[in-house]
């Protein structure tokens, strides 16, 4: 049976397992590597999408639960130019290994648009994903950075 | 140079073609290949590989093109310490390359490219410290590379200081003397009237100029000098500089091509069964449910591994869910307290062997206030955030493999030895590690997917699930300490550590056992006991453990002579760059500051892989056990920083990771089972409890220290000191969590 989604703006139909994770769906279906495994248990955030504007972890999120939803990948931030989240992440230079980074990315993404002026308690509670490198600090300040420049549009 | 070096005379600067500088090969191989590799050959594989049309090889480590960039290729991986951009940073220095220009490639994976500048650090006699565990890379005699024992090597906390150091800086000064030389033949003007910068050679009394690039394939007919003359650090103008990492721009766009990334035509997915208790093997499987299963290809018993393949990774691994193997065997007598009990009856009983001594400890001891005590650390795993994988698409002829690893050219030599191949017929293909640590310099991982390879029946790209890769990891060893000490008279008279070294990797000339301050009377002893399940080389490998095990009875000894822990450090620290690195940290932190109740500071120094981290950390304690880290300073002393910026991240992750370990971290086993299974039970530091951290470091113009590892080991004891100064009871055994407290 397939399964329709729209997909960083792109209608998509797949038809595969109505149980297969979104993630590995979008992965090995559509290409879309950016968005990575971690756990598989929605214990890291590696996996994190957007479902309807949700930061959502994927990895554990039957593709039937998603139709008729807006995915939006890490792929379709930006693209063409930097959102204000990865052009903060750059002046930071949060990535080391960068594994992690495309789910921190996301969580941020939506963090902002709930909230544009987060404060250090608002960020503790909304970025819970794993971070091996330990790149916390640098993220904390490019998520602040990061709502400064969406302000300043 | 010889007469048959000079280059043929031209008239203008056209542009050589690659046929007519492959023709040239035999004046190129008199020396050309700067990267060290002297032979002609090793040059010709070189330029097959990483040249292109009218592209110019002008040494095995830079390229410059015709449209004057350059490309700094770069013989280590790339998983998170951003170093080829500080390699490339040290090369474009000496080359006056313009920064804009130049771009970074991990270097393919052969023979050209192995760390023999690590050798000739040695040879040129400049008194490099090169790491012992690399001298079987090396032949002395000839620089000729040993079979097997050859590495594109990221590991050691090697990259910046010993690559970078001796190879990178000289290889873009004597690309830079080659570039001026052609200039000068060109222009029939002296070398000594021209300058270079910003990839441009200017003749100034003539005004006449001309790019790098369009100098490039005249320059490539020059012998490279071998000893080119070295930037002053004072004209530094890219070295020192927080120049952005060149690999994070997609590493934010999520375009960055990580080895569980890649794609293969035709390829199928592998999920791993691997036995669930040490050294099991399969006795049978009963496969009708995943074969039956839509989307399954094949199932693949290899005795001490069962995979299953199929159309998609997930398919897989429902698939091998429902197989039903029955394991035979296996070290079901294992358990973490039996490994503590072989610990315990070989530090009573077995041969001990002195690793370093001096003075008469016994008798110090019986003069002194005498201590001792027993500590203990447990195994840990990597759990890098990218599980072990491995992409192998076998042809007639070769292999084609993608994975991460810390050790490319190995890794190619040993999937070819599985393979029954000849090296020279597996391309391994670069890509970035989802983090390394020391575990992806192992080999398990390469060997089991070239392994399910050869029984499937198309390019496979094998995924060890996290459970797998927790369960199946290299650790770091648990291991055992008995320390004693004495003071007298507010000195240490005495210091005697006798210790369990469980073969983890590490090289003894990194001396990791070393008592690093000034002690009279000493005596240092190991008894070797291997681990009974696979151990490896964790992120500062053991500088963890004997950081944790000397740092901590350093307080413990500071405590019986009356004295203040840091001051104690100072006073017994004739070591005058770790003498500073101390009196530094007492400045920046809050050591001497009052501070509220059931807080409390401690401090710790551990000197390793050439570079001294001294940290103070700042925790709390609630009355019912539960531990804030508030924050950590660090003070560094790792020689010149080649970048600030990259610095400071390798330096505050590195905290994050050994608070990590402090914290939660431990790997027990029962029944010969390893029992934590996932990020739940092997919990790691997160945004939210991460302290506030600060970075400082000594300004110095000495040769680089490593920085990916040094800041791992303090940071656990300093925290534990902490502790000690809140709760008054001493932590002898990690994590905190087997004193009856827990990380808030």
């Amino acid at each position: 049976m397939a399964i329709s989604f729209n997909l960083n703006g792109n209608a998509v139909s797949v038809d595969v397992d109505p149980d297969m994770p979104l993630l590995w769906v979008v992965r090995e279906t559509q290409g879309l590597t950016g968005t990575k495994y971690g756990c598989g248990i929605a214990a890291c955030g590696a996996c994190t999408m957007h479902v309807d504007g949700v930061a959502t972890r994927t990895c554990v999120l039957p593709v039937a639960a998603v139709e008729g939803a807006q995915v939006r990948t890490i792929e379709g931030v930006g693209p063409e130019t930097p959102s204000a989240v990865q052009a903060a992440w750059l002046q930071h230079q949060v990535p080391q290994c960068g594994y992690c980074q495309s789910g921190m990315i996301m969580v941020v993404e939506a963090l902002l648009d709930e909230n544009p002026a987060p404060s250090d308690a608002d960020i503790d509670d909304a970025i819970t994903n794993i971070c091996r490198c330990g790149t916390y600090d640098r993220i904390r300040a490019a998520v602040h950075t990061a709502a400064q420049l969406r302000r300043e549009g | 140079m010889s007469k048959e070096m000079q280059p043929r005379k031209r008239s203008t600067l056209g542009k050589w073609t690659r046929r007519s500088f492959l023709a040239t090969a035999g004046v190129v191989g008199g020396g050309l290949a700067l990267g060290l590799t002297l032979s002609p050959n090793r040059l010709t594989m070189a330029a097959d590989d990483a040249a292109t049309g009218d592209e110019v090889l002008l040494n095995t480590w830079v390229k410059v093109t015709p449209d004057n960039r350059i490309t700094v290729f770069f013989p280590h991986s790339e998983m998170g310490q951003g170093a080829g951009t500080g390699l490339a940073q040290m090369l474009a220095e000496e080359m006056e390359a313009d920064w804009d220009t130049v771009s970074i490639v991990q270097a393919p994976v052969t023979d050209a490219y192995i760390n023999s500048d690590l050798g000739r650090g040695y040879i040129v006699g400049e008194g490099a410290n090169i790491p012992a565990f690399m001298y079987p890379m090396i032949d002395f005699a000839f620089l000729q590379i040993a079979g097997n024992l050859v590495g594109q090597m990221t590991g050691g906390s090697t990259a910046i200081r010993l690559t970078g150091h001796h190879g990178m800086r000289r290889a873009g000064a004597a690309a830079r003397e080659m570039l001026m030389q052609a200039a000068a033949a060109e222009w029939d003007v002296s070398v000594g009237t021209l300058t270079a910068r910003d990839s441009v050679i200017t003749h100034e009394a003539s005004g006449r100029s001309a790019t790098y690039g369009a100098l490039a394939a005249q320059a490539a007919a020059f012998s490279p000098n071998l000893k080119p003359a070295l930037k002053d650090s004072a004209d530094y103008r890219i070295v020192g500089k927080a120049k952005p990492r060149l690999d994070l721009p997609e590493k934010v766009t999520g375009n960055a091509q990580f080895g569980i990334d890649v794609t293969v035509p035709g390829m199928v997915y592998a999920a791993v069964a691997l036995p669930p208790i040490r050294d099991a093997r399969v006795d049978s499987v009963d496969d009708a449910a995943a074969r039956a299963r839509a989307g399954v290809r094949q199932v693949i018993n290899l005795g001490d591994a069962v995979a299953v393949t199929a159309d998609s990774y997930w398919t897989a691994t429902q698939a091998l869910e429902t197989l039903a193997i029955t394991w035979t065997g296996g070290r079901t007598d294992l358990s973490s307290a039996s490994v503590r009990a072989q610990h315990v009856r070989d530090l009573d009983t077995g041969t001990l062997e002195e690793m370093e001594g001096a003075g008469d400890v016994a008798a110090a001891m019986a003069r002194g206030t005498a201590l001792q005590a027993e500590y203990q650390v447990p195994y840990l795993a990597h759990a890098t955030m990218e599980p072990m994988n491995c992409t192998v698409a076998l042809s007639k002829d070769g292999a084609n493999i993608w994975v991460g690893h810390q050790n490319q050219l190995f890794a190619r030599n040993v999937a070819a030895e599985v393979l029954g191949m000849d090296p020279g017929q597996v391309t391994m293909h670069p890509v970035y590690l989802g983090g390394g640590f020391g575990r992806r310099g192992d080999l398990d991982f390469v060997t089991l997917g070239v392994r399910i390879a050869q029984a499937a029946d198309a390019p496979v790209k094998t995924i060890w699930s996290r459970e797998t890769d927790m369960a199946n990891d290299t650790y770091r060893p648990a291991i055992l300490s008995r320390l004693e000490g004495a003071v007298a008279g507010g000195r240490i008279t005495a210091f005697a550590n006798r210790y369990i070294d469980a073969k983890s990797g590490m090289p003894d000339s990194e001396r990791p056992f070393a008592f690093q301050y000034d002690v009279p009377n000493r005596n240092v002893a190991r008894v070797i006991c291997p681990s009974p399940i696979p151990v490896g080389t964790w992120r500062a490998v053991d500088f963890t453990q004997m950081g944790f095990f000397h740092e901590s009875f350093m307080d413990e000894m500071a405590e019986a002579a009356g004295a203040d822990p840091l001051q104690f450090r100072i006073d017994h620290s004739e070591h005058a760059r770790r003498r500073a690195v101390l009196e530094r940290l007492r400045a920046e932190s809050s050591w001497d500051n009052p501070l509220p109740a059931g807080h409390g500071i401690g401090v710790a120094m551990v000197d390793s892989f050439e570079t001294i981290v001294a940290q103070a950390v700042h925790a709390s304690v609630t009355s019912d056990g539960g531990v804030q880290v508030h924050g950590v300073v660090s003070v560094v002393d790792c020689g010149r920083v080649i970048n600030p910026s990259a610095a400071e991240a390798q330096v505050t992750g590195s905290v994050i990771y050994g608070l990590t370990s402090a914290l939660y971290g431990e790997i027990t086993l029962e029944g010969g089972a390893i029992q934590q299974t996932n990020f739940p039970d092997y919990e790691m530091l997160r945004l939210s409890n991460a302290p506030e951290q600060s970075v400082h470091f000594v300004q110095s113009d000495a040769a680089p220290g490593g920085l990916g590892e040094p800041a791992v080991p303090p940071v656990t004891p300093a925290l534990t000191n902490a502790l000690y100064r809140i709760t008054g009871d001493r932590i002898r055994s990690l994590p905190i969590t087997r004193s009856g407290l827990y990380a808030v």
